[in-house]
């Protein structure tokens, strides 16, 4: 059901696959998405006007979560929050924001049409 | 060409070294490799034992792996160094490969003492020092009944809370006559084999080991007089040992008793090689503690770094929580100077002994034991260690500024070099200047700047008094804020949204936040809007935490769990049918609660709609376990069919129940009635409890279980129904319009100026004058409650956002059960 095509970039290939409809995504929250059978976290950041997208995997207990965190910042940095035991993390960088647990993977989001393209 | 150190041992030390050396910007200088016997990078051994209750080794870590790659600091695991060339200035490793340095660090910590006893190499005896340790005995203990602890030390302590936390029936042996020894009298060691003879631990001193009985596995031990105790298994704690082989092997100086002799400078008696942590002999003494070992190598990296730095000694104080009694001993404990008053304070129906010592001449305190109660640690120690000036009353310090003792020294009397925290050296002075210069305004912005409060913790409490102070003086606002997103407290927060008539978390951000809002202010004014609009919760969802997202709390796994309403605990044997055929129908885990009702465990999000229609059919309702709302009211069977019984204690728990049903409060509610004073309904445990006399209800508020369980309080004797539900109105909606997030009544209770006195006067007596607006506001909430599951069922829309997967139907594939005792579980973490 997902359709993908691959685009140059200097540094690394991306290969952007068609998601969702942005309006399945609800407003300032997220949904999981199955893209080749591994699961990606989408959110519609609405009051930053940013769409995001990261790994649905919580690194601290290996729980597929963050989809259903809650979003929000920390000193102006995008950050989701995983619903098991509030770890945060930067959607901008994956970078864990609240201690040592491991970073975790984000990707590129692009809006076409109606649909949203998640680069990974 | 950078010199290159070689640090031989991966513990504690050598990763607070490496730190130390990258913070002094040493690493254009000098290129360091760590090689490390253990499988692991260096991890937190002072919190060894929360490996054992589950942590897994990588969040014990001390430094993550891309920490030492980004500083390119070579890690190399698992190796051990077997022997130095002091000439070719090389170590030779066991994988028979060597290395050459311009400089060696020796940071091989110690190892467990054990005692030449007859039958030491049997299964089932272990040390507990390392992960490997703790790993097989956690495997070993699966069989074991009984236990056996040698050493009633701190470690022994620790190892034996441990294994009783896994059901085994323990006993503690030291040789002296009674536990820690070194850091408690007499007295105060009473106190503590109290606490821990009740917890159910078996204290055995003043004997010694002759031998470990058993064949290949230990059976028993056997004392120097010839008697014995069975056991299954055996840790031995009794001290450490310096790991000094490698030192001996190539020749350096170690002291009689063990340890690498190392003078101020950490430098071993061969030029070039130097000790710290807990394998030197420094200043006459092994250190057998964190913040000294951390010390050394501050020591080394500011001598590297051609400062003038000396180890002189450190601080052995340590504040500890026990098996269900907190310790705490600092300075000259024992009171060991010459001619020192002792001055001391029991109490035997609190379980609180405490001792200070005081200098000859009345002047300065020389050190300390508490046991029971160790609130005031942090400021004794400051006392102590600052050498600060005693009040003409120095008794006043033992009842200590939380019994509302006279002498209170404010953080901010403290010199700027006073030490805070010892683990990681950081002066209250360090702690004012990110504040001041800074601007760092909580306690984990402390934390990541200052490393303040990251070691063993204790000095957190006394971090967050001087950010306050700190803030205070300066005139910045130490109102506690919601977040960093509004300026405002929950109550202030209530007010503006319910004057304001505000409807939704954007309209409030963007009218009185700042910022994208985060995981707390989200749910709190989630929690706002419902106490006051009572509007669906639903209707919210993006806002609020994920058991209420998704109506059902989240459990491990990432299920989540269906708790139909039983008011009073009341059911027919119909709908006891329903649930059970439902719960076959979904493959549920079924289990009755601590709260008199059933919760079905383990539906996925998607099925959450279909199962609670058909619950709804049945004429179930949600049972809101998964809100800060009101959860039960339990009763007991009362005078219906109890021959003790006074009223209907189950009618009137179900009348209650039904009321505040659905009701969004601060924190979780629960009440409880009983039929009489018996109170079988465990009504006083509850945030409110009614309990039947002769002439009517006495009713009881603020009580709670968990964590610190509180008796709930007399509001009111003898009163009839109606006047029982006026007086609740009135104070719920009293707690809920002006309590703190996530403050159950009990602790709302303990911070109300004038207490239970007080509350009686607002809902008794109306002193606010607002019982008639409390009462109105408890009225709206009643007249609009509806059951959430029942909106999302009915409502297409919603009910679509009860799927795994935006983009597929599919159920998530991740979630794995294991079989237990005929249901299931999720697969253990
Ligand atoms: C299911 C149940 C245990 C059981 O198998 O019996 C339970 C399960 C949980 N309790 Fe409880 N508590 C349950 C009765 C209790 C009781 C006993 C009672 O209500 O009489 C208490 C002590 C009484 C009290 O609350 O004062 C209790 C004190 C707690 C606490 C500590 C509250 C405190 O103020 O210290 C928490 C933590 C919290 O709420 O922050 C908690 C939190 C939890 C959570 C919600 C933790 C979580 O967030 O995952 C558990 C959710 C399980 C789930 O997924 O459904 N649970 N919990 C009980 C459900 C009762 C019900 O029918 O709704
Ligand atoms: C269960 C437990 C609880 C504790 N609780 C506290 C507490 O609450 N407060 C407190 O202050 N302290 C506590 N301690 C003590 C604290 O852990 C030690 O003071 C600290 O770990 C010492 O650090 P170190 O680096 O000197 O030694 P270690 O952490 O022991 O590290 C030494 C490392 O060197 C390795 N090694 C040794 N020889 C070689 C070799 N030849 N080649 C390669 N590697 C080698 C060892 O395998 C080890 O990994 C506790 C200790 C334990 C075991
Ligand atoms: S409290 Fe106990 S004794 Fe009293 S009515 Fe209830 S069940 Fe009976
Ligand atoms: S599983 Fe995500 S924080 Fe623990």
């Amino acid at each position: 059901m997902t359709s993908t095509t691959t685009i140059e970039n200097p540094t690394k290939a991306i290969t952007w696959h068609k998601t969702v409809k942005a309006t399945d995504v609800p407003e300032n929250g997220g949904v999981a998405a199955l893209i080749d059978g591994q699961q990606i976290a989408i959110f519609n950041f609405t009051e930053k006007g940013e769409w995001y997208a990261c790994q649905n995997l919580c690194p601290h207990k290996m729980e597929m979560a963050l989809s259903r965190g809650l979003i929000g910042d920390a000193n102006g940095e995008p950050k989701v929050a995983c619903p098991f035991h509030k770890k945060s993390f930067s959607l901008e960088t994956g970078e864990c924001l609240n201690d040592s647990c491991n970073n975790i993977d984000v990707f590129p989001v692009k809006i076409e049409g109606d649909m949203v393209f998640v680069g990974l | 060409m950078k010199e290159k150190i070689i640090i031989v041992g991966n513990g504690m030390t050598a990763v607070k070294f490496c730190q130390k050396m990258v913070d002094a910007g040493l690493l254009n200088k000098f290129e360091l490799t760590v090689v490390g016997e253990e499988p692991h990078y260096g991890y937190d051994r002072v919190h060894l034992t929360s490996y054992y209750t589950g942590t897994p080794v990588k969040d014990l870590h001390l430094a993550p792996k891309e920490w030492y790659k980004e500083n390119s600091i070579e890690v190399i695991k698992n190796t051990k160094v077997i022997d130095i060339d002091k000439l070719k200035k090389t170590a030779l490793l066991d994988n028979e490969s060597a290395l050459s340095y311009d400089i060696l660090v020796l940071a091989t910590g110690s190892s467990a003492f054990v005692p030449p006893i007859e039958g030491r190499e049997k299964d089932g005896v272990f040390v507990y020092r390392t992960i490997y340790d703790l790993a097989l005995i956690k495997e070993y203990v699966k069989d074991a009944k009984k236990g056996v602890v040698i050493g009633g030390g701190l470690l022994g302590l620790e190892a034996a809370k441990a294994i009783m936390d896994d059901g085994v029936e323990c006993s503690i042996v030291d040789r002296n006559p009674w536990l820690m020894g070194r850091q408690l009298d007499k007295r105060g060691a009473s106190f503590l084999h109290k606490k821990l003879d009740a917890h159910g631990l078996n204290i055995i001193t003043d004997t010694n080991i002759a031998r470990f009985l058993g064949d290949e596995k230990v059976t028993g031990v056997e004392f120097i007089d010839g008697t014995s105790i069975d056991t299954d298994i055996v840790i031995i704690s009794s001290g450490i040992k310096a790991r000094d082989e490698l030192a001996v092997k190539a020749g350096l100086e170690v002291g009689k008793a063990g340890g690498i002799l190392v003078d101020e400078g950490m430098e071993t008696t061969f030029p070039g090689i130097y000790a710290i942590g807990e394998c030197a002999l420094a200043v006459g003494m092994i250190w057998g503690l964190v913040a000294p070992c951390y010390e050394m190598a501050d020591v080394l990296v500011e001598r590297l770094n051609g400062n003038d730095k000396s180890f002189t000694g450190s601080d052995m104080s340590t504040k500890l929580k026990l098996i269900g009694s907190e310790v705490a001993s600092f300075g000259d404990a024992l009171g060991n100077t010459p001619d020192c008053i002792p001055l001391m304070l029991e109490n035997k129906f609190t379980h609180v002994y405490k001792r200070i010592n005081i200098s000859p001449d009345g002047k300065y305190l020389l050190g300390g034991i508490l046991v029971g109660d160790a609130a005031d640690y942090n400021m004794l120690l400051q006392i102590y260690k600052n050498k600060i000036l005693l009040p003409p009353n120095p008794e006043s310090l033992l009842t200590g500024a939380s019994q509302g003792g006279g002498f209170k020294l404010s953080v901010l009397d403290l010199a700027d070099d006073a030490v805070i925290c010892s683990c990681e050296g950081v002066t209250k002075g360090k702690i004012c200047g990110a504040i001041e210069d800074d601007d760092v305004t909580s306690v984990a912005g402390l934390k990541k700047c200052t490393k303040a409060g990251t070691g063993c913790g204790g000095c957190v409490p006394m971090v967050d008094d001087i950010l306050t102070a700190t803030l205070k003086k300066q005139g910045k606002d130490t109102k506690k804020v919601v977040c960093e997103h509004f300026d405002y407290t929950r109550q202030e927060l209530y007010d503006i949204v319910k004057l304001e008539g505000i409807k939704t978390y954007t309209d409030l951000l963007h009218k009185k936040g700042h910022g994208a809002g985060c995981e707390i202010c989200k749910p709190l004014t989630a929690s706002l809007l419902a106490s006051i609009w009572n509007e669906p919760i639903v209707k919210h969802q993006q806002i609020q935490d994920t058991n209420d997202k998704f109506l059902g709390n989240i459990q491990r796994g990432g299920t989540y769990s269906i708790v139909p309403r039983i008011p009073g605990g009341e059911i027919t044997p119909e709908k006891l049918e329903v649930i059970g055929r439902i719960g076959k129908k979904y493959d549920l885990y079924c289990k009755i609660t601590g709260g008199q009702r059933i919760d079905l465990f383990g539906a996925r999000v998607d099925q959450l709609p279909t199962i609670w229609e058909e619950l709804i059919n049945e004429g179930f309702e949600s049972g809101h376990a998964y809100g800060k709302s009101l959860r039960t009211v339990k009763s007991c069977v009362g005078s219906t069919w109890c021959r003790f019984g006074l009223h209907d204690s189950v009618s009137f728990a179900i009348e209650i129940e039904n009321r505040y049903k659905g009701l969004r409060s601060p924190h979780k509610l629960k009440g409880g009635v009983s039929g009489c004073v018996r109170e079988c309904a465990e009504a006083r445990g509850k945030d409110f409890g009614i309990i039947a006399t002769e002439k009517g209800w006495n009713l009881f508020v603020c009580g709670n279980g968990g964590a610190n369980p509180a008796h709930a309080q007399l509001m009111a004797s003898d009163i009839d129904s109606e006047t029982c539900i006026k007086y609740l109105d009135r104070f719920l909606m009293y707690y809920i319009k002006t309590a703190s997030p996530l403050t159950r009544t009990s602790k709302w209770l303990a911070g109300l100026e004038g207490g239970m006195e007080y509350l009686k006067e607002v809902v008794i007596n109306d002193s606010l004058g607002m019982a008639e607006q409390f009462e109105k506001d408890m009225q709206y909430m009643v007249d609009t409650y509806k059951c959430e599951w029942k909106e999302v069922v009915d409502n297409p829309e919603l009910r679509a956002k009860f799927k795994a997967f935006a983009n597929s139907d599919e159920p998530d594939s991740s979630i794995k059960f294991v079989p237990m005792r005929n249901q299931k579980m999720p697969t253990p973490w």
